[in-house]
């Protein structure tokens, strides 16, 4: 049986040649990411900014939007927001919060329903009061900046600053990414979209552990190589795992994305996003900047004492 | 590391199997599980977002509470200087303490060591701070009764307790099954009640306080007198709202005694009935014997004077004592329907909130979409692991199906573990678990690459299998362990379904790194000794 190769044997395809087209792609889509988020801005969800969600399914035939615009209008909640959602029939209704804290919300809502009742089934409604909102973006905030702290010391224990520094920087690439995807798709930024920038912060560390391992085994053995060769041979050593891996994780992900329904398409579309992103920075932005951190050059523990003493080195590597 | 001993070999058929026997039972027929005994029925609640059904996160309103709190100090304060026969000059709030100031030539001293004796220890008799609830002080003439902030939060902590059983016993009312009430951080009580429909007579049932009072009506002024002028210093003046549907159309006031009769405190029952002589709906209710001879004495006492029934501090209905009421029950009418008579006979058996309850979130599923999510996930799920298998095993061949067998053997103790723990399953769950898949593989990658990499180098057979695992190990440590992190992370910080992701995808991890080096080697080592293979196949 002959058995699937997306990538070669020995490949030795020099990455390292590549880091300033790969900074500067990065650094365009950072720039492009602060300029979207400062003029489009992202499509905060009802989770961060308040406000109602009402999912209707019409009780008979299609559901027609321009008369449901004008008949929320008696409702008297602002500007409503409608959308057909997953089917002609589905309708998604949003509106902002409302005066009077929260029993102002409970009031529109029912105001809402009783428009609609008679034609419309209620499938979901979410409504987020002014003092969760306000508490579920501190909470989100504080999570991915907790993750990154946390996942930093790990990676500073295990290994040395420079990884731990790396590892850090690629990350916050990532989520700038998956930034730029919620601001260019507005597709609607909440809680879920929370749990997929953690899922990819994972994933990408992940990934770029994996490549650190074998560059750190590749000090380890080859003490001569120039850094960015070491590099090189690193990254092409783990090209093939780092792909199927990839792979097996995006097909998971169509999966969910194509069969999943509408209500996690957005969670898995920024995740399929994510998996190419990670991928991407630990290959062409983790790896790279050890270079400017000054491994091996300046002061790389490990390396040093390898050079001055084989014995202390080994035993360190042990531990 | 390619020898299994014994023992070790049937520790993990023992695991693999314990967690098959856990996970069995979500997939079986009811008829089945009734059948096993307790211990087994271990199985996966499906989340609100896959079997429907209204979450509500309440709000303990602390102001009301703190509110009441000083008001009742303000009282003890009165009663205690009134039975010490001090003279008040005065005596209001300021910010959280009762402020009163005597008249002059009162005994100062006295009055300091009786005010004294008000703050209670916080915990009662057993209490561990030595905090009080109240701190007392003297400037001057002037006498400070502040609560303290450890008395406050005592005080707010016991209303959401005390809240929590009461909206307990009205959700025990409507006879729903399962729901989960849960106290959250200092003010909030969590509600999740599956497979309710109607979120709003929900939040009919759980927004009122349902404080129920028989106060006396002052015939000393007239409401229109009471108005534009004060009324009299032991009244107040409350409205009875007249409704048409659900608009108030009128509403109209009573001068009403401050002093209560008798409370809901001490009703023992309340039923909807339809009086036919009225031809209304009513609620009958029944005092226990203290609030029955307090209703019967106040009765006789005022025969042929009104006395009223208000609820939540509006009045129901104020009826004229006709008789002296001294069977211990009676009925309170005021223009319900069928279903307004039904809810408040059912909030007067559960009786009253200590205070009012907010709804700050609510996130409601249609029983429709529910199943919906359920269909759509599991067809997502499969295919996706579908997909997965498939291109493992065109990448490994043989060891693809070893790694394809861990993947499925670790769903399965996925599915047997979040059993064990009676975890609730949601849809961003399923797709953790497919995620789950789609990474699992990642640690047999690693193994399978190393393998080769060693098969390359011109290593044997067993040399280069072996060497595989040994050195793949590090990194599989390294690169889950990470991820690991922001799984607990966004476990601690998550609500609902977040936290249901993130428990999927963390064990995900942990069953992962048991079936990719443990089981799968567990395969490769069998396989090596039936076959003893000339080359690695792959």
């Amino acid at each position: 049986m002959r058995l699937l190769r997306l990538i070669p044997d020995d490949t030795s395809f020099p990455f390292m040649k590549f880091r300033p087209f790969a900074f500067g792609l990065s650094a365009l889509i950072s720039m492009a990411t602060i300029v979207g988020f400062l003029t489009i801005g992202l499509n905060i969800g009802i989770d961060f900014k308040g406000g109602t969600l009402v999912e209707l399914q019409a009780k008979q035939g299609h559901a027609n939007i321009g008369e449901l615009r004008t008949r929320l209008q008696g409702a008297n909640v602002g500007d409503v927001q409608l959308q057909e959602f997953g089917g002609p029939n589905l309708v998604m209704v949003r509106y902002g919060e409302q005066p009077g804290g929260e029993p102002g919300q409970q009031a529109a809502l029912r105001r809402v329903r009783a428009l609609i009742d008679a034609d419309y089934e209620v499938r979901r409604t979410e409504v987020v009061g002014p003092t969760v909102s306000s508490e579920l973006v501190q909470m989100s905030v504080i999570g991915v900046i907790l993750s990154i702290l946390a996942v930093l010391i790990y990676l500073w224990f295990r290994f040395e600053w420079q990884f731990a520094v790396a590892a850090m920087i690629a990350t916050l690439h990532d989520v700038t990414a998956i930034m730029a995807f919620y601001i260019f798709t507005q597709a609607d930024f909440d809680i879920t979209s929370i749990a997929s920038v953690l899922t990819i912060i994972g994933y990408s560390l992940n990934d770029t552990v994996v490549v650190f391992d074998r560059i750190r085994e590749m000090m380890r053995k080859h003490k001569k190589l120039p850094v960015a060769e070491l590099l090189d041979v690193a990254i092409n050593s783990t090209l093939s795992r780092t792909t199927i891996t990839a792979t097996t994780t995006f097909l998971a992900l169509l999966g969910l994305f194509f069969f999943g329904g509408e209500v996690i398409q957005g969670f898995t579309a920024s995740m399929l996003v994510g998996v190419i992103v990670g991928t991407y920075s630990s290959i062409f932005m983790a790896a790279p900047i050890l270079i400017y951190l000054g491994l091996r050059q300046g002061g790389f523990g490990t390396a040093r004492a390898e050079a001055e003493d084989g014995e202390g080195a080994t035993a360190k590597a042990k531990a | 590391m390619l020898s299994f001993t014994r023992w070790k070999a049937t520790l993990i058929l023992v695991a693999v199997f314990a967690t098959m026997m856990l996970a069995a039972p979500n997939i079986m027929p009811q008829s089945w599980v009734d059948k096993l005994p307790r211990a087994m029925r271990t199985h996966m609640t499906l989340g609100l977002d896959l079997q429907g059904g209204v979450h509500l996160m309440l709000q303990v309103d602390s102001d009301e509470v703190r509110r009441s709190m000083l008001e009742n100090l303000r009282d003890d304060v009165r009663r205690v200087l009134r039975d010490n026969r001090l003279q008040v000059q005065n005596l209001g709030f300021q910010g959280n303490s009762v402020v009163v100031r005597l008249r002059e030539g009162q005994n100062a001293d006295l009055a300091l060591t009786e005010l004294r004796k008000i703050p209670q220890l916080i915990g009662g008799a057993f209490s561990t701070s030595g905090q009080y609830d109240f701190d007392v002080s003297r400037q001057g003439d002037s006498f400070v009764v502040a609560a303290t902030e450890a008395g406050i939060r005592d005080k707010v902590s016991r209303a959401v307790t005390q809240s929590i059983e009461v909206v307990r016993r009205r959700i025990d009312q409507l006879g729903t099954t399962e729901p989960v009430i849960q106290r959250q951080g200092i003010d909030r009580i969590l509600l999740q009640v599956p497979g309710e429909r109607d979120p709003q007579r929900l939040k009919t049932i759980i927004g009122q306080t349902a404080k129920l009072e028989f106060r006396m009506v002052d015939q000393s002024v007239t409401a229109e007198q009471a108005l534009s002028g004060r009324p009299p210093a032991d009244s107040v003046i409350l409205y009875e709202e007249v409704k048409e549907g659900n608009r108030v159309v009128q509403q109209v006031p009573y001068v009403i005694q401050r002093r209560v009769i008798v409370s809901g405190e001490e009703l023992v029952d309340a039923q909807a009935a339809f009086n036919a002589q009225q031809a209304e709906w009513v609620v009958n209710f029944r005092f226990n014997s203290s609030g029955g001879r307090k209703f019967a004495q106040a009765t006789t006492e005022n025969v042929n004077r009104p006395f009223a029934i208000i609820l939540d501090n509006k009045v129901v209905s104020a009826p004229v004592i006709r008789e002296p009421i001294l069977g211990g029950s009676g009925q309170i009418s005021g223009r319900f329907t069928a279903e307004s008579s039904a809810n408040l006979a059912l909030l007067l058996r559960a009786g009253a909130l200590p205070a009012p309850l907010t709804v700050v979130e609510e996130r409601t599923v249609g029983a429709s979409l529910g199943q919906d999510s359920i269909t759509s996930g599991t067809r997502a799920a499969i295919i996706g692991s579908i997909f997965v298998l498939i291109y493992i095993f065109a990448t490994y061949g043989l060891f693809g199906l070893f790694a394809n067998i861990a993947v499925i053997v670790n769903v399965v103790m996925m599915f047997g573990l979040l059993s064990l723990i009676g975890a609730t399953l949601t849809l961003p769950g399923i797709a953790g678990i497919v995620l789950t898949v789609g990474m699992a593989v990642d640690s047999n990658v690693l193994i399978f690459e190393r393998i080769r990499e060693e098969v390359r180098s011109g290593r044997s057979v067993i040399a280069s299998i072996d060497g595989g695992f040994t050195k793949a190990m590090g990194t599989i440590m390294d690169a889950n362990i990470t991820q690991l992190i922001t799984c607990v992370i966004l476990f601690y910080l998550g609500t609902g379904p977040v936290k249901g992701f993130a428990l999927t995808l963390g064990l995900g991890i942990i069953t992962t790194m048991f079936t990719a080096i443990t089981f799968t080697r567990y395969l490769v080592v069998i396989w090596l000794r039936l076959f003893k293979p000339a080359r690695v196949p792959m």
